[in-house]
């Protein structure tokens, strides 16, 4: 499929090169360091969605002639390239969702309904995305449920004598993230499963920011589901997965009603349609999926193992680099415990401040909440700035935004 | 970088590091604080009124230079002001004010302070945002 195929996956060296020359964006000669927030796109990606709206752009799954099955056979393809990206048993068991956001309000919004009471434990962590927040506390709301969170430790890593505690109060369900989109924790999420499920736990895993870093089998995992986002993996927005096990989607009620998802429709009730359909109602993100599917392909082509090794090497450099800037503070596990993230702050200097700064050195960086208020607040932060790393970044990014740190020192002196 | 000069400008940075009115009143008549959803910053004010003049002033919080001047130089106008004035100060007068270029990204930084300003002081309903 792409050149990178041949020449970094077959040559068995990683050469950054080859995979940024894949790249369009990095034209614009802009260094950047937010693809915890999404991704560059390959033009693979682009070219596959490309393919589609020019040689057959049609509906799936609904009309005869040949241009539509063409449609419908690339977006089925995807599902199966989904389901040995992530090693499921069954195309059955995957879903395409909006993004990672829509994946949990679809089990909080059907499993949990269904399972969750009044008075039933909901175990969550402090570093939770609130996308992994609100729609649980959405539901403990509506049935009366009750909420506790994991605390971390001092150096972002999850406190497991807490979680084991909460377990012998045998929670209905288990949901953290596969790695913390702020610290970059890759949590024991094997560790974490198995004692939730012997608990009695149905597991629920964000895997945002873990399938592209450090990969997912989810039959091995053993978590009940799983989610990810297209556009921080290569992939289009408007286009996620959830994974679930096929006897808890078979068992559960559908999510949104409308069309693709019925078998007959009558005037006083409805059959609905099997898996993975009966969770898929309207049209669907087509051109999405198809791009989705050759981003897999990419990112497959280079290896999750490749792509590990060389953000480890990149969040080293980074790591040591910034800790020659003067009241610069890091936050979160040593690099061996963290995927490529890295989220600091500087004594005096707003994030805000910090990233309009490097922004002027055409640097770009993440400055906020992350999208983790709770976690903000454990560390006692209002917002910190956070620099992420993928296949595709350089030390060179690293030393720019460097330039742009010391810069900021200055201007704030 | 000259444009980082121009964007931080030497007074932005003073009210920044030296805000002017900074801390809590005693006994206030008006407190109301504001919160930018996007990143968590907080301003908040102190007002202390008499027969509608703003006797005095002063504002809390924690944030960007750009929130945190803009609500420093906000107090300083704020003081010994009648409130039917007050309410005239707009959206223009503060950036204008702040002399600055503000990107789209940042606007919410920069209005913060009018936001508690109109929220708290007039006590108008929660309105939609300020661009």
């Amino acid at each position: 499929m792409s050149t990178l195929r041949s020449e970094v996956a077959t040559s068995g060296r990683y050469d950054v090169g080859v995979i940024r020359a894949d790249f369009p964006f990095f034209d614009t000669g802009v260094a950047y360091l937010d693809s915890a927030n999404t991704s560059q796109r390959p033009r693979q990606v682009v070219e596959a969605m490309e393919e589609y709206f020019t040689q057959y752009n049609s509906n799936i799954h609904r009309a005869v002639y040949r241009t539509s099955m063409q449609a419908t056979e690339r977006y089925d393809a995807t599902r199966r390239k989904v389901r040995e990206f992530i090693n499921a048993r069954s195309v059955k068991e995957v879903i395409f969702t909006r993004n990672v956001t829509e994946s949990i309000n679809l089990v909080a919004y059907t499993w949990g309904r269904q399972n969750v009471g009044e008075g039933d434990l909901i175990v969550l962590t402090v570093m939770e995305h609130h996308s992994n927040i609100v729609p649980w506390q959405i539901l403990a709301q509506e049935k009366g449920a009750r909420l506790a969170y994991v605390d971390i430790d001092d150096q972002g890593e999850l406190r497991l004598d807490q979680f084991h505690d909460l377990l012998e109060q045998r929670p209905k369900l288990v949901a953290f993230a596969q790695v913390s989109n702020t610290l970059g924790t890759i949590t024991p999420y094997r560790e974490l499963t198995a004692a939730a499920r012997a608990a009695g736990a149905v597991v629920l895993i964000d895997g945002a920011q873990g399938v592209q870093h450090v990969g997912v089998d989810v039959q091995e995992v053993g978590c009940d589901f799983y989610g990810f986002t297209g556009h921080k993996i290569l992939g289009p927005t408007g286009v996620g997965v959830l994974y679930g096990r096929r006897e808890l989607l078979e068992a559960m009620p559908p999510f949104l009603g409308g069309g693709d998802m019925i078998k007959a429709v009558f005037l006083d009730h409805t059959d609905y349609a099997g898996l993975p359909e009966k969770f898929e109602a309207g049209t669907p993100a087509i051109a999405e999926v198809i791009g989705l599917g050759a981003a897999i392909d990419y990112l497959q082509g280079v290896g999750v193992d490749a792509i590990r090794a060389h953000e480890l090497d990149l969040t080293e450099y980074a790591v040591e680099a910034l800790s020659e800037i003067d009241g610069l503070r890091m936050f979160g596990p040593p690099a061996l415990r963290r995927a490529g993230v890295l989220s600091f702050d500087i004594e005096g200097i707003h994030p805000h401040d910090i990233a309009t700064i490097v922004d002027r050195h055409n640097v770009c960086i993440r400055a906020g909440h992350n999208c983790a208020m709770p976690l903000m607040h454990r560390l006692d932060v209002a917002a910190t700035a956070r620099a992420s790393f993928f296949l595709y970044n350089t030390k060179e990014e690293i030393d720019r935004l460097l330039v742009g740190l010391h810069d900021a020192k200055r201007i704030f002196s | 970088m000259a444009l980082d000069d121009q964007f931080y400008r030497e007074y932005i940075l003073d009210h920044y590091k030296n805000p002017r009115n900074f801390g809590r009143l005693e006994a206030a008549d008006i407190s109301h604080e504001e919160y930018n959803p996007l990143c968590g910053d907080m301003v908040g004010m102190d007002f202390r009124m008499l027969d509608g003049v703003i006797q005095d002033v002063r504002f809390h919080g924690r944030g960007c230079a750009i929130s945190q001047a803009s609500a420093s130089l906000m107090t300083e106008r704020l003081k010994g002001m009648r409130v039917e004035d007050a309410r005239k100060i707009s959206k223009e007068d503060v950036l204008g004010e702040l002399g600055i270029e503000i990107s789209p990204a940042r606007l919410k930084c920069a209005l913060l302070s009018l936001k508690v300003l109109k929220v708290g002081a007039y006590g108008l309903a929660h309105e939609e945002d300020e661009d």
